[in-house]
């Protein structure tokens, strides 16, 4: 009564070396892809410049700063005898980094009880959810003040105005997560007369991770977006979005530098979600078909 | 029955819909310790309903339903039956170890007990090595044959099977059906096994029940006495093609109360 | 188990509106206890208006400046509509044409993600410079950027989340790529479109409003950053009040238009509002 295996022991762990050759692929048409871009931005402000064509907007040195201006600025001092701007803006992004770090665990952490908490209860999500969904409604600039009012100016209000931004998804998405394991696999559990704690550790849990991280990847770059934000109200200085206001106010005389900040701060949203891409190769094992 | 049934049913009716729908009217069964039951018949029967009223994952609408001595609730709470899904319904986030594992863990073994457990366990459905294996790496058999080895980890002596092979190729199948029994032997467990397939009912059964549609009901029984154990071989005996034409008979007559065509969708 | 699907009778018309109804009461209920418990509190802890104004002092302030506040309202919603069409009407052209072209969609998704994590109002003082500061446009164009992602990722995803099974159908037909865009790809899609127009809506009013904070127009974000800085809390809230209830309504016009264009989804189950 023996069979031949179909399936051979050295499927058991997937090798190291396709994945990360299947990433510097990725990468390299990454690297392409952008250059391409910049590429097209050059010519865009070359056809229009040279033909004065004035639709959608004029474009000139201040509109469409050159590439390589912003990349200058990135080199020259930022003010007199400043450090470099890009050293400048390095430092301001880390001080926004943390803050974002905060409110996205924060924001994540609130999400994901938020989530747990609604699916045991049809009643609770009916009563609830609209008003979730509706939170999102409030622009955030305009909570920013109060939030700021409330917990005193500093990076707490800046991490909970971040974690404003960043619970939504992470509620919707792991929600979403909990309610999809399939119909048997409940049957399966209540035939092991399980209980909910173990229903919801052992089945919803493991089922939504995916979710949680496709929620996560958009929170990521939302708790940044968050973080700049709350900065304002605050006053802070030492953030990107201070750096922004400050470049703000003298944008008609160097437009790069504003140009240059928005490129950190759109790295710094990047990071935190090759960040949070790392974590979940890392922690989700699925069928490579199932992954969200 | 001198000795107490595993399952007794008495009297079990099961309606949906406040009553529109009625799946199951007035099933009265017994089935005895050691037994292998089959349960057949054509869509709408009821065959999968009844077997979930056995499990305590519905409730009847009326009439007892007894397992191992016990009201059904209890017999579930207890932990008196594993039970095997079509789709193995294998968790995709753990090894095959910690599939089989996983009533194991939530009855609080401990960790070296289990170990041992799903050794055994691995041996007994023959997919020792595959351990470390996730269950997308496994073909479907394979994966089959883990939820089996899943549903007896804990020993139950009562076994609810809902078409486990219907997913299956023939000669899989075919393969699966001697494993199963060989296994059936060596716990000593009782088997009762919703399927589609009269050859497959006749060969793996002690009894088969056939059941006929709207409203659920059973048309009638048939004792299988093909000697055991039973090998590829019992396929080609006479007494085997016999009953076989005894189960399709009933199932026809069962059929003809329809329109006959009913009877297009019970397989060889 | 199988059970007999019955066809629908006219008296379950009556009872489906019903249950429709019956389900947002609990909703109800919690706005009305939450209303409550707001006066409650204040009253009880003495909570300070710039803190939190009592909801009475909200309607007030909402009935006195109704006239500024509904032409700011206005106008808001106006750009934030023809943000939204804008962004999404280019996000999904955008999709369409890439869907063909698998590995430059692929290539593009990081720089459009790291573009959206450039955060908003960065972009205020450049559109302010590219467009007329007094005029509509940069408020529509910062919506529009808002709504562009979600529009683009979500289509794109919808329209390649084919099965392959249905287009060998399609082939089998002889039917060229043109009509199973249109009798295949569409249908699948139009779940993850309007997923994401719903998201869009209420991105395209918080982008109108967060744009305004660099602007001196007179539309609710500066209606708002006034009151703000006049301490005038109750107009404030009021504000934003209307700035929600306008991305509400916003987001259940397009629920409407979802549940009527995708009848025919049978995966589409009630959960809640969301």
């Amino acid at each position: 009564m023996t069979q031949a295996a179909t399936a051979s022991p050295a499927l058991a762990r997937p090798s190291l070396s396709p994945a990360l050759r299947r990433g510097g692929i990725r990468a390299a048409t990454t690297l392409v892809t952008f250059a391409a871009l910049c590429g097209l931005y050059e010519l865009y402000h070359w056809v229009w410049a040279s033909a004065g064509w004035t639709w959608p907007f004029p474009v000139n040195d201040t509109t469409l700063p050159h590439l390589w201006t912003i990349a200058k600025a990135l080199g020259r001092p930022s003010g007199y005898q400043g450090p470099l701007l890009i050293v400048l803006l390095l430092h301001h992004a880390w001080f926004t980094a943390k803050e974002a770090l905060a409110g996205f665990a924060l924001g994540a952490v609130t999400g994901f009880v938020l989530a747990v908490a609604l699916v045991h209860s049809r009643l609770a999500q009916r009563a609830l959810l609209p008003y979730i969904v509706a939170s999102q409604t409030i622009p955030i600039l305009a909570i920013a003040p109060m939030v700021v009012v409330w917990l005193k100016s500093g990076w707490q209000s800046v991490a909970v105005i971040a974690a404003y931004l960043t619970f939504f998804p992470v509620t919707i998405n792991v929600l979403r997560g909990l309610q999809s394991a399939e119909a048997r696999a409940h049957e399966l559990m209540r035939s092991y007369a399980a209980s909910r704690w173990q229903v919801l550790w052992r089945l919803r849990v493991p089922a939504s991770l995916p979710y949680l991280f496709t929620a996560l990847k958009i929170s990521a770059t939302a708790s940044v977006v968050g973080a700049i934000i709350g900065e304002l109200p605050s006053s802070i200085q030492s953030g990107l979005g201070g750096a922004i206001i400050n470049f703000n106010q003298y944008y008609s005389l160097q437009p790069e530098n504003l140009w240059a900040t928005n490129v950190v701060a759109a790295l710094l949203g990047v990071a935190f979600f090759l960040a949070v891409v790392l974590a979940e190769k890392l922690v989700v094992r699925r069928a490579p078909e199932h992954l969200a | 029955m001198n000795v107490q049934p595993m399952v007794a049913l008495s009297g079990v009716t099961k309606t949906f819909t406040k009553g529109n729908v009625t799946a199951l009217r007035e099933i009265d069964l017994q089935i005895g310790p050691g037994e292998f039951v089959s349960l057949i018949g054509p869509s709408g029967c009821g065959k999968s309903t009844l077997l979930r009223l056995i499990g305590d994952l519905t409730p009847p609408t009326a009439g007892t339903v007894t397992v191992n001595g016990k009201p059904a609730p209890q017999a579930r709470a207890d932990h008196d039956y594993g039970m095997v899904f079509q789709d193995s319904v294998l968790f995709d986030w753990r090894t095959v170890e910690k599939n089989v594992a996983l009533p194991l863990e939530l009855l609080g073994w401990d960790r070296a007990k289990r170990k041992a457990r799903v050794e055994e366990m691995l041996r007994l459905v023959e997919l020792q090595g595959f351990g470390g294996h996730h269950p997308w790496q496994l073909s479907g058999g394979m994966q089959m044959r883990v939820a089996i080895a899943r549903a007896l980890s804990f020993e139950p002596s009562l076994l609810l099977m809902d078409e486990p092979f219907g997913a299956l190729d023939e000669m899989t199948r075919e393969r699966l059906n001697i494993e199963l029994l060989e296994i059936w032997r060596r716990t000593e467990s009782t088997v009762v096994f919703v399927t589609h397939s009269i050859s497959e009912a006749v060969f793996l059964s002690t009894r088969v029940v056939v059941m006929s549609p709207r409203p659920g009901r059973i048309a009638g029984m048939v004792d299988i006495d093909l000697p055991q154990p039973r090998t590829a071989d019992t396929r080609e005996e006479p007494r085997f093609f016999e009953l076989v034409t005894e189960v399709r008979e009933l199932l026809r007559g069962v059929g003809a109360d329809e329109h006959g065509s009913v009877l297009a969708e019970v397989s060889e | 188990m199988t059970v007999v699907a019955e066809p629908t009778r006219r008296g379950t018309v009556v009872r489906t509106i019903r249950t429709r109804a019956a389900e947002w009461i609990p909703a109800i209920v919690v706005f009305c206890l939450a209303i409550v418990a707001w006066q409650l509190i204040i009253d009880v802890f003495h909570i300070q208006k710039f803190l939190l104004p009592k909801p009475l002092a909200i309607v007030k302030a909402f009935w006195n400046e109704r006239g500024t506040l509904w032409s700011a309202g206005w106008l808001t919603l106006k750009e934030a509509l023809v943000g939204f069409g804008i962004g999404c009407g280019l996000a999904i052209a955008s999709a369409v044409l890439l869907a063909r072209f698998r590995r430059v969609s692929g290539a593009l998704m990081p720089v459009a993600i790291a573009a959206n994590a450039i955060p908003i109002i960065a972009f205020s003082p450049i559109f302010d410079a590219w467009f007329d500061p007094l005029s509509i446009w940069p408020r529509a164009a910062t919506a529009a950027v808002l709504c562009f992602f979600p529009v683009f990722v979500n289509t794109l995803r919808g329209l390649t989340s084919v099965r392959p099974a249905q287009v060998e159908l399609m082939r089998s037909y002889a039917a060229g790529e043109i009509d199973i865009f249109r009798r295949v790809r569409v249908p699948t899609a139009l779940p993850f479109v309007f997923a994401a127009l719903k998201v869009a809506t209420v991105l395209a009013m918080i982008g109108a409003i967060v744009a305004d904070y660099f602007g001196t127009f007179g539309s609710l974000g500066i209606a708002i950053k006034n009151a703000v800085s006049l301490f005038d809390f109750e107009t404030a809230w009021a504000a934003i009040l209307i700035a929600s209830i306008l991305g509400v309504a916003l987001y259940v016009a397009v629920s409407l238009a979802e549940r009527i264009a995708l009848q025919w989804d049978p995966t589409r189950q009630e959960r809640g509002s969301a």
